[in-house]
């Protein structure tokens, strides 16, 4: 098939703009650097490490529940074990890997230089790690979160957990909501100003429907968890009384608070993967996506429906059945957009001619085991039968399968599909096969048997069981299925590291795929594209072979190759309204997070003088990041 | 960089805002949930409460109606200042950041004599805990905005803003008009719907 050959910058020009936007090496370049390609990686790397931790904490419990009565671990320990890997998986692994796509292919996709706040970008990034390594550096003392990620009160007040542990869990999140906040900003902003000229709203890929309405999402879901998290911390290090039913307080109030987030965030950390797959299937299937609008529409209707569900998280709190019939209502509402995206998926396939590489092979599997999370989700949507399987296994199954199915799968095969964009390699085929297979056999093999477990009566969060329950097979199983998906997770890594290292070249375009980021060398040169393009259409790389008669224009136009600038276009249309000077490398990022840092640990220890330390470093920072620079002064004068 | 716009054929809008602009303005909107929040935990606490809400009774309006009224001025003095360099009046800019500092100033001070007046802590009960807690968190809110604009009065004082090229302020007053906003809400819920009830 014919495609339109990438326009290549001529010598000069690479020189001229390689000046203006490399980072420049050694140690101020690495903590300084606002190039949202690397930041991109470093959170995907960063990421894929918290999910290697979180999946260890989970081998562990899985070996001590491979049979009754086993004690290699404490029951104590077990808390630790599982409020880890729940937080660990859910706030630091898959969130944030889906903003390692998004950094790194934001302003790729929409033809611009950098993100609209490229120091914010590594600040969300700086702030990211920190937070994690805060939240890990609780291991140290022995005293991890114990509570369960959701941290139901009143066990999680000081009377029951008298330790640092709730206090990390907490704080850790609190800092974590920083990163989140920044980065949901500078996704939507970006989006809405920094789009090349023609790329008008209707012409984003999907991934970025997803991951703007995620970003929408966190604006709004996220001040809850703040707000819960606030008075944790203040109940237990004040003694406040939010929490406390004998002083006016209520312990429901906790997770109202806690799942008016918690279910927005169910969405937050699956909508741009659905993104991947929109985008990336019709790659493999040789065709556009079928139902475009109708998948654009049904992931913006997917959030704003995830804030009206949140009850069915609370279906045995004893809430008056009215509630109960309007949230089971609303849950069953929602499955109607991700109906929506999977008929489309399931289309796009069947009218197409797929290509089977690895990279479709997990989105086959995503949508599989989408559709078994989806109706164990429908099944628990349901008030009555929700009572009898709420706190069991069964669930445990379902939110793995939504959030492994979903999330995981999806990021593989987003990987698998830009991992030689973003190093000019390819990833290993024969391993790959390999790296999906064993995922996706061990991880049904594993997962499937806990719906069964589950309807035993089998409860989770039980550091151990009796035997002669019946559940000593099923949890056999579930154990050398999780071991068999481990590996696959590691066999994953192994491609990764191996492929980066002598996998095969690339090219700019290695699938022929129709969107921007194709149009460029794999690795993009730092400044991304050496012409801004005109876009005319959804499928800028595919115009000729569709003839919509659409035209995008990509070697000719603004070079931008005299100062650090990229364009600055209208919300909707994308016309051209400014060309926008962009900041240079700062260390303002890092070191504004290491001060917040202080303040955290200040607040944990209780170090008014490390938190004011912090603080005031925090303030003198800010100032000195937002105060203008000499030039821009004089640009305005 | 205007040589650079005109070459390429720049549309000229009437209402282009900066991404600064749009990013103060996800900033407001993110907040604003943050207190929505803080409103509904206070609701929420206040139709499940068994006894009497609030326990001490309604709170007394004699230092807070003229408090509120004061942090309404000082969005009105924000508004002169931000207009007047609007249209290049730069005096006019400094004297109305001088003002509005002043006014925020008092507003807290006024609430911290609120603060020592009030026969209850924050660990006292459940509602003195999300009085303080809430008022606080605009306090804090209170704090920042004067913080923002002390900056941008020494910025002012340097002459940094000139007609066209002011925003900084611009985006700083539409913080401190959120804040003043965000105040009428606490307000009428913790101060004024107490009296309803």
């Amino acid at each position: 098939m014919a495609t339109v050959a990438p326009p290549l910058p001529t010598a000069a020009q690479d020189q001229r703009l390689r000046r203006i936007w490399e980072t420049k090496p050694g140690l101020f370049g690495f903590f300084g650097t606002v190039d949202h390609k690397k930041i991109g990686k470093r959170y995907l790397v960063t990421s894929l490490v918290f999910l290697l931790l979180g999946g260890a904490e989970a081998a562990v419990m899985r070996l001590q529940l491979a049979h009754s009565n086993q004690h290699l671990v404490t029951p104590e320990q077990y808390n630790q074990l599982f409020t880890m890997h729940g937080v660990t998986m859910i706030f630091w692994y898959a969130a944030p890997v889906l903003s390692g796509f998004s950094n790194f292919l934001w302003p790729l996709l929409i033809g611009s230089r950098d993100m609209a706040f490229p120091r914010l970008n590594a600040y969300s990034y700086w702030t990211f790690l920190l937070s994690g390594l805060f939240l890990y550096s609780s291991v140290l003392v022995g005293q991890s979160p114990d509570g369960g990620w959701f941290a139901y009160v009143p066990l999680t007040g000081s009377a029951f957990s008298p330790g640092l542990n709730l206090d990390f869990y907490a704080l850790a999140l609190l800092f974590l909501t920083i990163s989140a906040t920044v980065g949901a900003i500078n996704f939507i902003v970006t989006l809405f100003k920094l789009r090349a000229p023609g790329m008008s709203i209707n012409r984003i890929p999907i991934f970025m429907w997803g991951t703007l309405t995620n970003s929408f999402s966190i604006l709004f879901a996220l001040p809850a968890l703040s707000v819960a998290c606030v008075m944790l911390y203040l109940d237990r290090r004040f003694g406040t009384h939010f929490f406390d039913a004998a002083a006016g307080g209520h312990p429901l109030l906790w997770q109202h608070l806690f799942w008016i987030f918690g279910h927005p965030w169910v969405y937050i950390v699956v909508l741009p993967a659905m993104g991947i797959v929109s985008d990336a299937l019709p790659t493999f299937c040789r065709r556009p996506l079928v139902g475009y609008t109708a998948v654009a529409l049904a992931t913006v209707t997917t959030g704003i429906l995830g804030f009206g569900v949140w009850v069915h998280h609370m279906f045995a709190t004893g809430l008056p059945p009215l509630a109960l019939s309007f949230f089971s209502a609303a849950s069953f509402a929602i499955t109607i957009p991700s109906a929506i995206a999977v008929f489309a998926w399931i289309a796009t396939i069947w009218t197409g001619r797929p290509v089977i590489r690895t990279s479709f092979l997990f989105m086959a599997g995503f949508i599989v085991l989408f559709v078994i999370g989806g109706v164990s989700g429908v099944a628990t949507a349901a008030a009555s039968f929700d009572q009898q399987l709420t706190d069991t296994y069964f669930v445990v199954a379902h939110l793995h399968y939504v959030l492994i199915g979903i999330n995981l799968f999806g990021v593989a095969a987003g990987v698998y599909y830009w991992f030689p964009k973003m190093t000019g390699r390819m990833l290993d085929e024969r391993l790959g096969r390999w790296n999906f297979w064993t995922m996706f056999l061990g991880f049904n093999l594993g997962f499937f048997p806990m719906h069964i477990s589950g309807l035993l009566g089998m409860p989770r969060r039980v550091y151990t069981y009796p035997a002669g329950l019946g559940w000593d097979t099923v949890n056999l199983i579930t154990t050398v299925g999780a071991f068999l998906f481990a590996v696959g997770v590691l066999l994953l890594i192994a491609n990764l590291v191996r492929s980066r290292l002598t996998g095969a070249a690339a090219g700019p375009n290695p699938w022929d795929g129709p969107t921007l980021e194709w149009a460029i060398s794999s690795p993009p040169p730092p400044y991304n594209f050496a012409v801004i393009p005109t876009v005319g259409s959804r499928h800028p790389l595919w115009e000729d072979r569709l003839k919509e008669g659409a035209r995008t224009v990509l070697a000719e136009g603004p070079t931008l190759d005299q100062e650090k600038t990229t364009l600055e276009t209208s919300p909707l249309d994308a016309v051209l309204t400014d060309v926008l000077r962009m900041p240079e490398d700062s260390l303002y990022p890092v070191l504004h997070a290491v001060g917040l840092t202080a303040v955290f640990y200040g607040l944990l220890i209780r170090s008014t003088a490390l938190s004011l330390v912090g603080g005031i470093l925090v303030l003198a920072l800010t100032i000195g990041w937002l105060w203008p620079a000499r030039r821009e002064l004089e640009a305005e004068s | 960089m205007t040589t650079a716009t005109a070459q390429l054929g720049r549309l000229e809008h009437t209402m282009v805002r900066s991404p600064g602009f749009w990013g103060m303005m996800l900033l407001i909107a993110t907040e604003a949930a943050l207190f929505a929040y803080l409103l509904f935990s206070y609701f929420y606490l206040a139709s499940m409460a068994t006894s009497p809400w609030p326990p001490d009774g309604p709170p007394k309006l004699d230092l807070v109606l003229p408090n509120t009224g004061l942090l309404l001025l000082s969005s009105g003095s924000m508004y002169w200042a931000e207009s007047g360099i609007r249209s290049g009046r730069t005096a006019r800019l400094r004297v109305g950041l001088l003002i509005t500092l002043v006014l925020g100033a008092i507003f807290l001070t006024i609430q911290g004599i609120e603060y020592s007046k009030k026969t209850f802590s924050p660990t006292t009960h459940a509602y003195g805990s999300l009085f303080f807690t809430i008022t606080g968190f605009h306090g804090a809110h209170v704090f920042a905005g004067l913080l923002m604009i002390a900056v941008i009065t020494v910025r002012a004082f340097l002459g940094h803003f000139r007609q066209g090229a002011h925003e900084a302020v611009t985006n700083v007053s539409w913080y401190w008009h959120f804040v003043d906003l965000v105040w009428l809400c606490v307000f009428t819920s913790l101060y004024l719907s107490p009296h309803f009830g």
